[in-house]
């Protein structure tokens, strides 16, 4: 019997796991030195904000992993023998594979900083991380002060987790304004006003220089690049962008870039080798898309794509629609289609915006201004439908269509206020048309 | 704010120290005259028993509730006994006219009823003599107190939003020692309610005055239950609506179950026998309602002429085609969580524990077996009522129909529904009976599952597993099992309450009525991923 193993297990490798046995009786292992059953990594800030306990992250139950004849095998892989078709674990047991799936996912930025290996730097993204943000942050008594380093979404999330500790927060932010590499000035600003309406010290245009030491080798201050100012505190959080996690891989055979490079097949250099996930890096990029993507959902697509692959059904990877979403402290966001910040659209890319006078509720149209094609749209406390927009980009209609049909794309709880017959006004105003909002229609929404 | 949050606390905490202090209190004797209009207008056969009861009760002396209780319960036994003596005895000598003779002296009865009828007859103290001053000390402390507790929330909860932080920190709501506390407490309440009311009758005198102004009778241990409920239930929904804030169809559902309370289950039933009409509740469907076609309720609708005829179609109309018709169009939680009593105390008072639910799969095993055991249960004993009620047997196949109907009201009515089903709070989550006991939630699920239009759906590829969604449903619905396979969520037990939609933080789950058609939607490859590959696996 073919044995196939793979290395990680996040979203990536156990959806490729599932979908393998749901095709095929292959022998089956998943190897992660992080912890034998599943989890939700997204998951993990709830643990510590008291949402949730640890067994709360788990999809599957623990009895799901043997009925389903995959086995867990907890160990860490210091090197792969791609002549032998071995894993060499740090404890020098070996494993022997026909086919390998590399999911290893990510591991936190270090830009070299000084004192970052000190105790009490964490990044926030390994079950590991979270033990130590609970020995060290455990409440505001043991932690006077946090700093956060990187203004994206882990570093959002991170000031959340410790805030809901009343930890004091500062938060550096190396750009302009929050994660405005991405979201247009409109919808950065006004994250920019809620993170400080929850306590959160945000320094926008401040880089880290270096963190001290105290004498026993704990955090003792950080030092301000720009003004050389010392903020002082107990525990820093890096938390600038996560970057493959491949370091054992670094002296064998297979190719690499900043990732495992694949084909669109999921293949890398060697046979019957794949990477899937964080780790995977595109030799070119698929559509808009980045050559590496360190999403949740894109992890699970490779995996859903690889397993065909794997149960003799050769598969290209052909992810949809770009969408997205996060939530930033209160304001949940979504985002359908491509809408680049200012900073990165181009000339053809138009915006249409609206926002509402006082609650932190705004949407971001993004269209082409010679052909009027709808292109994206970011929405902030508006929970907007996936299939609606999918279809819409599928069938490529113009942003006047969109507005028309708000309301079969509204997802929000029943009797929430909605606020397309005002978003429709302004688009008119703007545009000096009068296009009329359409009723909500079921029969449109589930016609595909 | 703080303060104000922990003085509430403490004035709360006192409230309740008075309420379960005020037990203790008072003496219960009865004057030679009081016992005997009592004995009059029992109408007892037995001539033992005024012997017997005046030497327990007729003193000066003081007796504290216990010592009451059990005088008066061995005066009956006594009575009791003396006749079943003879009943032996005129059985051993074979002489059946005698023998026979002797059952109509028996007093039947359970003996903590008897004993509660007399105790509050019989009840001296503070808590009678000073019902206003010990309401205020016991329930005014306590609402009071509750109240400072909850609304600073306003502020110190910050922003509206998800107001989880925590929840599994807290030794209230993560089963640490406050919650095993409170689960003490209530199944102490639950067991005492129903099986010695005689200990509980100080309570009940601090609502006489409210009882009697609505009703015009003194209160009972129900209508103490009852205001007690309603109380319970109106300050937990402050704090629903300070905790859901952001969150309309929270607000809209919390006060749609406090209203069907206040109005329907409490007002509308007291109402009713102050107009010397049966006491009926007109949302509460059979069978959960498992009384209604019991041979005593359909014999007093009957003769409670046009008026009771009214409630009995009512009743009938209500299970046969309200309550379909509606799931079919809303799902059950128009009833299950708009309107339903059940359901409105696991809503408010059962809030802070709905997390505490069990999601395994053995769990739903256990809650489908037993659910369906309990409404196999209420329609067997239904058949066997309405054949005592049509032909007058009181036996059906060698088996009492009296029997029957007396265990269903003991293991379901009481220890299921009452002991367990909001004892267990603490422990088991909030939805306890409604999930594993109730069979007209069962009915109901049926419908919902084969035939409504009512379905959560899930949005596209968006789910990131997290498990909010599962950890906050109250039912121990796995929700996340299917948002993570993009596929909706249409499960017989789903109450409807929206939490998981709206604890989910990227906007995934939507409760909807919609279509019937697409509504179960099983996926393996989620919206999102290659058109081509979705179609090879979704339609294989």
């Amino acid at each position: 019997m073919e044995h196939i193993v793979i290395i990680g297990n996040g979203i990536s490798g156990v959806t490729a796991a599932r979908h393998i046995r749901k095709n095929s009786d292959k022998k089956i292992t998943i190897v992660s030195s992080e912890n034998k059953y599943f989890f939700s990594r997204t998951a993990l800030m709830y643990i510590y904000m008291g949402h949730m306990k640890f067994e709360h992250t788990q999809p599957y139950e623990n009895w799901f992993w043997k009925k389903n004849n995959i086995e867990l095998k907890k160990g860490y892989v210091n090197s792969v023998n791609f002549d032998k078709n071995l894993l060499e674990f740090s404890n020098g047991e070996i494993l022997s594979f026909d086919k390998l799936i590399l999911a290893t996912g990510s591991k936190p930025n270090k830009f070299g900083w000084p004192g970052q290996d000190l105790n009490g730097v964490m990044g926030m993204y390994h079950k590991q991380d979270l033990e130590k943000l609970e020995k060290f942050a455990p409440n505001n008594k043991v932690c006077k002060r946090a700093v956060i380093v990187g203004g994206g979404l882990i570093g959002i999330e991170l000031a959340e987790m410790l805030r809901s500790r009343k930890i004091p927060v500062t938060f550096l932010v190396r750009e302009n304004s929050f994660w405005d590499g991405v979201l247009p000035v409109q919808e950065s600003e006004m994250i920019n006003k809620h993170i400080k309406e929850h306590h959160i010290d945000l320094r926008l245009n401040t880089n880290l220089k270096e963190i001290k030491s105290d004498e026993f080798g704990q955090v003792k201050s950080v030092i301000i690049e720009e003004t050389g100012e010392e903020i002082l505190c107990d525990v820093v959080g890096l938390t600038a962008g996560v970057t493959p996690n491949i370091n054992f891989l670094k002296d064998s055979i297979i190719e690499l870039g900043r990732g495992i490079k694949v084909n669109r097949f999921l293949e890398t250099n060697i046979p019957n080798i794949y990477a899937i996930g964080d780790c995977a890096e595109q030799h070119n990029a698929i559509g808009q898309r980045r050559n590496i993507e360190a999403v949740w959902y894109t992890g699970r697509m490779m995996g859903e794509t690889i397993a065909q692959t794997i149960c003799n059904n050769r598969t290209e990877y052909k992810p949809g629609h770009w969408f997205n979403s996060a939530k930033f402290l209160d304001i949940e966001y979504q985002t359908y289609g491509w809408v680049f910040s200012e900073r990165n659209k181009k000339e053809n890319e138009t915006y249409f915006q609206w926002q509402h006078p006082k609650e932190n509720i705004c949407i971001t149209l993004s269209y082409d201004n010679i052909s009027r094609k709808f292109l994206g749209i970011n929405t902030f406390g508006i929970r907007m439908r996936h299939e609606f927009f999918d279809k819409i980009l599928t069938e490529k209609q113009s942003v006047e269509y969109v507005l028309k049909h708000l309301a079969d794309a509204n997802f929000d709880p029943e009797f929430y206020k909605l606020h397309e017959t005002k978003i429709v006004e302004k688009f008119n105003k703007e545009n000096g048309i009068n296009i009329q909002l359409k009723k909500k229609s079921w029969k449109r929404i589930f016609s595909s | 704010m703080k303060l104000i949050k922990k003085s509430g606390l403490i004035i709360f905490l006192i409230g309740l120290m008075f309420f379960v202090g005020s037990i203790f209190t008072g003496s219960f004797n009865l004057k030679q005259s009081e016992l005997d209009t009592f004995l009059k207008e029992q109408n007892y056969k037995s001539k033992v028993i005024k012997g017997t009861l005046e030497k327990a009760v007729v003193t000066s002396e003081e007796i504290n509730i216990f010592q009451f209780s059990s005088r008066v319960i061995e005066a009956y036994e006594t009575s009791n006994n003396y006749y079943d003596g003879l009943i032996a005895k005129y059985d051993s000598e074979k002489k059946w006219d005698k023998k026979g003779e002797q059952y109509q002296y028996k007093i039947f009865g359970k003996p903590h009823s008897l004993s509660f009828m007399l105790a509050k007859k019989a009840g001296k103290g503070f808590a009678p003599d000073n019902t206003i001053l010990m309401w205020f000390l016991t329930f005014g402390l306590g609402i009071i107190g509750a109240l400072l507790f909850i609304v600073p929330d306003v502020v110190l909860l910050g922003k509206p939003g998800i107001k989880n932080d925590g929840i599994f920190l807290n030794a209230a709501t993560n089963r640490g020692w406050i919650g095993w506390f409170a689960f003490i407490f209530l199944v102490t309440f639950y067991i005492l309610l129903y099986f010695y009311p005689d200990i509980i009758v100080n309570w009940v005198f601090l609502v006489d005055p409210i009882s009697t102004s609505i009703s015009g009778n003194p209160a009972s241990q129900w209508f103490l239950y009852g205001f007690l409920y309603c109380v319970v239930m109106s300050v937990m929904a402050v704090r629903m609506y300070i905790k859901y804030r952001h969150n309309k169809y929270q607000i809209l559902r919390t006060t749609s179950v406090l209203f069907f309370q206040i109005v329907f289950a409490f007002l509308i039933p007291e109402i009713l026998v102050r107009f010397e009409k049966p006491w009926y509740d007109f949302k509460n469907a059979f069978p959960l309602d498992y009384d209604f076609f019991f041979k005593w309720n359909l014999d007093e609708l009957i003769a409670s002429g046009s008026f009771g005829l009214f409630i009995l179609v009512w009743g009938i109309l209500l299970t046969v085609v309200v309550v379909p018709i509606m799931v079919y169009f809303f799902g059950k939680r128009w009833y299950c969580s708009w309107v339903c009593g059940c359901g409105g105390l696991a809503e408010t008072l059962g809030d802070p524990y709905r997390q505490l639910s069990s999601k395994t799969l053995l769990s739903w095993r256990l809650e489908r077996i037993i659910i369906h055991t309990v409404l196999i249960f209420v329609l067997v004993m239904t058949g066997f009522a309405l054949y005592t009620f049509f032909y007058g047997a009181d036996q059906v196949l060698g088996i009492k129909t009296q029997t029957i109907q007396d265990i269903y009201g003991f293991l379901i009515g009481s220890i299921f529904a009452g002991v367990i089903g909001t004892g267990f709070y603490p422990i088991f989550g909030n939805r306890v009976w409604c999930r594993f006991g109730c069979p007209l939630a069962a009915y109901l699920g049926f419908i919902q599952r084969f035939k409504s239009r009512f379905r959560i759906t899930t949005n596209g590829g968006q789910c990131i597993s997290c498990g909010n969604c599962s950890t906050y449903c109250e039912q121990g619905i796995d929700v996340r099992a299917y948002a993570q396979k993009g596929e909706n969520i249409v499960r017989s037990s789903c109450v409807g309450c929206g939490i998981c939609s709206a604890v989910c933080p990227r906007g995934v789950l939507k409760l909807e009525n919609g279509p019937e058609e697409g509504r179960i939607n099983p996926t393996e490859i989620l919206l999102g991923n290659d058109v081509d590959l979705m179609e090879l696996v979704n339609d294989k």
